[in-house]
């Protein structure tokens, strides 16, 4: 009876932004329609492009390869729908370059069935046919960073992984998708974890979920197979409890050293989504055509969870979700790390997690305050960086001492300092600007 | 009594210390020409690195070992050089002048917003934000981080938003090409007059959408050109300047002005065929 007063697991710092998560929780998925005209930009994953394998004027089928990995970090893209391929052309990414990408109109009257390919059978599979299955599938992390997803599995030999963990924290405001997919796709879950735990050589999985997600731990728990080593495990509402560093530390105690990756403390983490997908793809033998997003904010009329086709532009998104006539600003993602945009000609990749929109009184800028030194910042950052200092010598353009001296790069611009700071001082903003100074002048020769 | 011990025994220490520290001296002696800092107080004191040295110091090491001749300093001025030279009794060098020039010329009265960036007002911020609220991806965002970076006072933002370098402030330092999130400005001879002020990539219609002096692809400078002279890469002309390039042909049909001739006293010039833009106000946003 007094296990509600218990207080839950989670990491140090971080902060409580609003949830605002009521709107879209409660609504089962639905599908999306097909767009008059598709965009599937070539890159839609971290590292190299894929190169498409399909010329203009070709006729092809929904599912069907219509691009090939380019080496070990890169993966293969499908046709969202059956449809004639238009042309092969610049598209504008999220990114802010114009990047190559193919056009695909969809034939109006199809039926767009998907069908089979190869299936990768789990008990039959070694670990390296599942990781080519999982690249050419074209999965990639789909809680944002959009990571290519057989990268990160590949273990290093020296290393050992002892625990998966499956992240369904969706700490980011407004996004239900991994939400709605944790009650829907429950099966594809465990089928998923199945094969990500013989990848992976780990003995057990956890399931991590925020405290916000009770109806969620409480049918995962119901739902559990009785031959999988597999955990749900319950955390204090906290962000940025979703980024993977912060949920090791909730959820295992262990921290990721600076520079490191999961693998050095032998934990593997996958999104939920992510691992729906692979349970839901590897059987048959698909790619990727389509992924859960949440479309909200107060922008927004028809707010809800999609299963929307990959390419989809942004306008006709919104223009089928339905936007109120002052709508402002539309944010690729949450409100913390989301991207605003510019431009609504940029399609819906794989690494789209929702879009939100708000009105123009809502994204008013603040005035900005000099620092006063009150360290809400310092409280705040789930690195233990120090945003105050390192906003003060962004100020004065000393990147370098940023980064060598106030680690810089460790920053994976949460925004918890920006949003605590009281004298509105944009730091995470600035902390994005120096690290892409940084990296320019590194990659420099 | 007391007071004896504690003044022989410091004297002592003292004198010990005193004498390690002769030693080391005459020990450790680093003999380093003293003409390394007559000619270091000749430089400019920049510290721009535009001759490829850290600073003036390691310049002026490099010179009196002889590996490097005074005509790399591109801040100091002839006398200057010429006193060095004297100095050391060598050559002044090629004065190979390297000026920074900006590859875009979509000023606001030009060239079409996409959206309205609110954010931090400078160009290293914006870009991180889907590449800023610029029509064109390419071109230059127009917050002025370059007149910032530039030591020299070289670069001021004109009234359309636009970076204009004054050749003859401009030490070829690379502080600007350092700081463009869109890598517009690149270093180059100052004898390198016929110049591509573009980098979008896109061809035809739709680059003027965005912009009204950007290169549509027309190749009408490639024709224009002596044989070799400018090649099309990417949708851009690309001028081979290891070829005689003192020609103004290739400007003269340009339908946007996107190829200049840039001249010292007028700036960038234009060709007869291109567009007359007399616009001054900036262009209303691009319908979104």
């Amino acid at each position: 009876m007094f296990s509600a007063l218990r207080q839950r697991r989670s990491f140090a710092h971080g902060i409580h932004p609003p949830q605002a998560k009521d709107d879209t929780r409660d609504l089962p998925i639905k599908q999306f329609p097909f767009a008059p005209v598709m965009i599937v930009p070539l890159q839609q994953h971290i590292g190299k492009p894929a190169v498409a394998v399909v010329r203009e004027g070709q006729e092809v089928e929904r599912g069907e390869l219509i691009a090939e990995p380019d080496g070990f970090m890169s993966v293969a893209m499908h046709a969202p729908a059956s449809g004639l391929i238009q042309r092969l052309a610049l598209a504008p990414a999220i990114n802010g370059r114009m990047a190559p990408a193919i056009y695909l109109k969809p034939f109006p009257g199809s039926s767009q069935e998907v069908s089979d390919g190869a299936p990768c059978d789990l008990a039959s599979a070694s670990a390296e046919e599942i990781l080519l299955a999982i690249q050419r599938a074209g999965i990639v992390g789909l809680g944002g960073a959009a990571f290519p997803t057989h990268v990160k599995l590949k273990v290093p030999v020296d290393k050992h992984i002892d625990t998966l963990i499956i992240n369904g924290v969706e700490c980011e405001p407004y996004l239900t998708t991994d939400h709605r997919v944790m009650l829907e796709q429950q099966p594809d879950i465990f089928t998923g974890i199945r094969y990500l735990l013989k990848v992976t050589g780990a003995g057990r999985a956890i399931i991590g979920v925020e405290a916000n997600k009770l109806d969620v731990a409480a049918a995962l728990r119901a739902a559990l197979p009785a031959d999988l080593p597999v955990a749900v495990e319950v955390l204090a509402v906290k962000y940025p409890q979703g980024a993977e560093k912060m949920l090791i530390r909730a959820l295992l105690g262990r921290e990721v050293p600076s520079g490191g990756l999961p693998s050095d403390v032998a934990v593997v983490t996958v999104n939920v989504a992510t691992t729906a997908e692979i349970g839901r793809l590897l059987p048959h033998g698909r790619g990727i055509q389509e992924r859960v997003i949440t479309i909200g904010g107060p922008a927004i009329r028809k707010k809800g969870n999609y299963r929307i086709p990959i390419g989809t532009p942004l306008r006709f998104a919104l223009e089928y979700a339905g936007m109120e006539p002052n709508l402002s600003r539309v944010f690729l993602g949450g409100p913390m790390m989301g991207q605003a945009l510019p431009s609504l000609d940029i399609p819906i990749t794989k690494g789209t997690s929702g879009f939100i929109a708000f009105t123009e009184r809502q994204t008013a800028a603040p005035v900005e305050y000099p620092c006063i030194h009150c360290a809400y910042c310092v409280d705040a950052c789930p690195l233990f960086l120090n945003p105050s200092q390192l906003g003060l010598l962004a100020r004065v353009g000393e990147v370098e001492r940023m980064a060598d001296e106030y680690n810089l790069l460790d920053c994976f611009e949460c925004g918890s300092c920006s949003y605590v700071c009281p004298a509105h001082i944009p730091l995470v903003q600035r902390f994005r600007a120096a690290k892409g100074l940084v990296r320019k002048r590194r990659a420099a020769p | 009594m007391v007071v004896l011990t504690a003044v022989v025994a410091i004297g002592a220490l003292t004198f010990l210390l005193a004498s390690l520290l002769i030693l080391a001296n005459r020990k450790l002696y680093v003999a380093e020409d003293l003409r390394i800092d007559v000619v270091e107080e000749m430089l400019p004191h920049a510290n721009c690195g535009a001759c490829g040295y850290p600073g003036c110091r390691p310049f002026a090491e490099a010179l009196v070992s002889g590996v490097v001749a005074p005509g790399k300093c591109s801040v100091s001025n002839d006398p200057g050089r010429e006193a060095i030279a004297d100095y050391l009794g060598i050559a002044v060098g090629a004065q190979a002048r390297i000026v920074a020039r900006l590859a875009c010329a979509g000023g606001s009265n030009v060239a079409r917003n996409r959206a309205r960036y609110r954010g931090e007002p400078s160009c290293l911020a914006a870009a991180q934000v889907a590449g800023g609220g610029k029509g064109c991806y390419w071109g230059c965002l127009g917050y002025g981080d370059c007149e910032r970076a530039c030591d020299f006072d070289a670069i001021d933002m004109n009234s359309h938003a636009l970076p204009v370098v004054d050749s003859a402030k401009c030490t070829g330092c690379g502080d600007c090409v350092d700081i463009c999130p869109k890598d517009l400005f690149s270093l180059h001879p100052e004898d390198h007059r016929l110049w591509i002020a573009c980098k979008n990539l896109e061809q035809g219609d739709a680059v003027l959408a965005a912009c009204e002096v950007a290169c549509t692809a027309c190749e009408r400078c490639v024709v224009d050109a002596p044989a070799g002279l400018i090649s099309m890469r990417d949708n851009l002309p690309v001028i081979d300047y290891s070829r005689p390039h003192g020609t103004r042909v290739p400007i003269e049909r340009c339908p946007t002005g996107a190829i200049v001739w840039i001249d010292d006293e007028a700036g960038a010039l234009r060709g007869a065929a291109s567009r007359k833009i007399l616009r001054q106000g900036a262009l209303p946003e691009a319908p979104s």
